[in-house]
């Protein structure tokens, strides 16, 4: 059930004076079970791209294979609950999407729609509203009564309370604070250690050398290199050049000029034992 | 919901562009009420050759305006139906039970598919070549006479501004839920009337609550930036007459002189 984008093209607003291209001729294909970042400038095609995995738009030439869907720019708008059963999508600021009377309903109406019964539906809403940190007290509340980062939350369990295959996060723990930001990304590596494939859009690239094992890099629509974050943080003048930035730990290595390092250390605890390494020797 | 051309601004650069929203907005009042001066072949003729003028100084792919027309076409269509099957006078051609075609319909029918189409056609010049603000000024100018009966027209002016600026915000933000409801699992396409009444639920609590929200912060920054009501507010985006505008507004003028000689009483 691997993900395969072939020669995927997007236009929007076709055969109008307003027509702008958003994605052009992108093909990649990703593992099963991997954590997948893409990265890249805002307005380089990252959300288009991510909303081509469930089909919320459909490309205007090529062709997408994922969780046993075929997505060509024929597919018409029918029958496609099954894929998103498989995949399903966070949104930036997801906590504008809860609607319902209560926090638990809100979470079980995924669940609900994708054919879970009543009680199961309502059962994985309690397991998950625990999984993202929230006691089971606030699952009677409205989740208009609740603070940003934890609507937030609730917004997350809601996708993941029917376990989607592939989980598309952008941007998931924008505008939160530290200590729930460690949580959340937390959470998502759990989620794809379970066996799921995770991909995530992000500008924060300590997520991106801590959490993903594959990364995408996306320019004005065109993917320009998929390679792992040790490939991609390698070269210091190519991340210049397309002005992204580097986790914090390689910037900081590179000011240590009188240390030897025998790989780039992406992050704190690589940094660390190649300094230790460096004292002892 | 993107195929709409009414209230779509699309950019361009000829005279139409330059001239003043008020004139533009004006001359389209007045040639709307003008047309229903035309009653003879040669006064729609005068009136179309003025709309198509209008067209063409816009410089813009016609096509542009066939998507104006486009949306209204089946209510064009049917009214000039109506008019030509059941206006009684002249030679009658053919009569079938109540239907019957007579020279009159048929003059009729012709008629009135012109007076649809121009009128479609000035507003669609209107509406693409003037930016939403620039109609909310040129409108709060056609209303400022309201002013001596103590209608506050300072705050309507500012409630439609505030109003267009958030129309493409709400449109995206309805997008945005609507993709995220969609993802997991609401169908806003299909079932019944009372089902699909039902599906909107998820997008509309939403949408309000976003609203509402966006009121709420807006105003608080208002104030932090000194707003204190509608007294002693100055202006910034101050419109001016130019000699463009007089011109536009003459040909108007002159359409309603060749209207009136023209015109069988």
């Amino acid at each position: 059930m691997s993900i395969k984008f072939k020669n995927v093209s997007y236009i929007y607003s076709p055969e109008t004076p307003m027509a702008k291209k958003g994605l052009d001729n992108v093909s990649f294909e990703l593992k099963d079970g991997s954590f997948n970042a893409i990265i890249g400038h805002t307005g380089s095609g990252k959300s288009t791209l991510m909303q081509h995995f469930n089909a919320l738009i459909k490309p205007a030439t090529g062709k997408i294979e994922i969780a046993g869907t075929t997505i060509t720019p024929e597919t018409t708008n029918k029958n496609l609950k099954d894929l998103r059963r498989h995949v399903s999508l966070v949104f930036q600021f997801p906590e504008t999407q809860l609607f319902e009377n209560t926090v638990l309903d809100d979470i079980a109406f995924g669940p609900k729609n994708f054919g879970y019964d009543n009680e199961k539906a309502l059962e994985s809403a309690r397991y998950w509203l625990k999984k993202v940190g929230l006691s089971e007290e606030i699952g009677k509340r409205s989740p208009f009564e609740l603070s940003g980062g934890q609507m937030r939350r609730v917004a997350i369990a809601g996708v993941m309370a029917y376990e989607p295959d592939i989980l598309c996060l952008d941007e998931p723990a924008a505008g939160l604070d530290p200590e729930a930001r460690k949580q959340m990304m937390a959470l998502f590596s759990d989620y794809q250690k379970d066996g799921h494939t995770v991909i995530l859009v992000t500008h924060n690239m300590d997520d991106v050398a801590k959490y993903a094992d594959n990364v995408l890099v996306m320019e004005q629509g065109k993917l320009i290199k998929q390679d792992t974050p040790t490939e991609i943080f390698k070269n210091r003048k190519w991340l210049q050049e397309h002005h992204l930035e580097e986790p914090k730990a390689s910037l900081f290595a590179a000011k240590l000029t009188n240390y030897k390092f025998t790989k780039m250390p992406l992050n704190i605890n690589s940094l660390v034992k190649e300094i230790e390494d460096n004292l002892k020797g | 919901m993107s195929k709409i051309l009414i209230g779509r601004y699309v950019a361009g650069d000829s005279i139409v562009y330059r001239m003043d929203p008020r004139g533009k907005l004006l001359a389209t009042i007045l040639f709307i009420l003008f047309v229903f001066l035309a009653n003879n072949p040669i006064s729609y003729i005068i009136v179309t050759i003025f709309s198509l003028a209008a067209v063409a100084a816009t410089k813009l792919k016609p096509k542009i305006f066939w998507d104006g027309v486009k949306p209204l076409i089946w209510l064009i269509l049917f009214t000039s139906f109506l008019q030509l099957f059941f206006t009684v006078g002249g030679t009658v051609y053919w009569r079938w039970t109540i239907f019957a075609l007579s020279s009159y319909g048929i003059t009729n029918a012709i008629f009135i598919f012109i007076r649809f189409t121009v009128i479609i056609l000035i507003s669609t010049v209107m509406t693409v070549t003037t930016k939403p603000l620039e109609i909310a000024d040129a409108i709060e100018w056609l209303l400022k006479p309201l002013k001596l009966i103590r209608i506050p027209v300072d705050k309507i002016a500012l409630v439609m501004s505030i109003a267009l600026r958030f129309v493409p915000t709400l449109f995206d933000e309805t997008f945005k839920i609507m993709n995220a409801q969609r993802s997991r699992g609401a169908d806003f396409n299909n079932g019944g009337l009372v089902t699909r009444a039902k599906a909107i639920t998820p997008l509309l609590v939403p949408l309000f609550i976003n609203s509402l929200e966006t009121a709420i912060d807006l105003s608080t920054a208002m104030e932090s930036r000194g707003y204190r009501g509608d007294k002693g507010r100055t202006k910034f985006r101050v419109l001016k007459w130019s000699n463009v505008d007089f011109i536009n507004l003459f040909y108007f003028v002159l359409l309603l002189g060749l209207l009136l000689v023209f015109r069988t009483h």
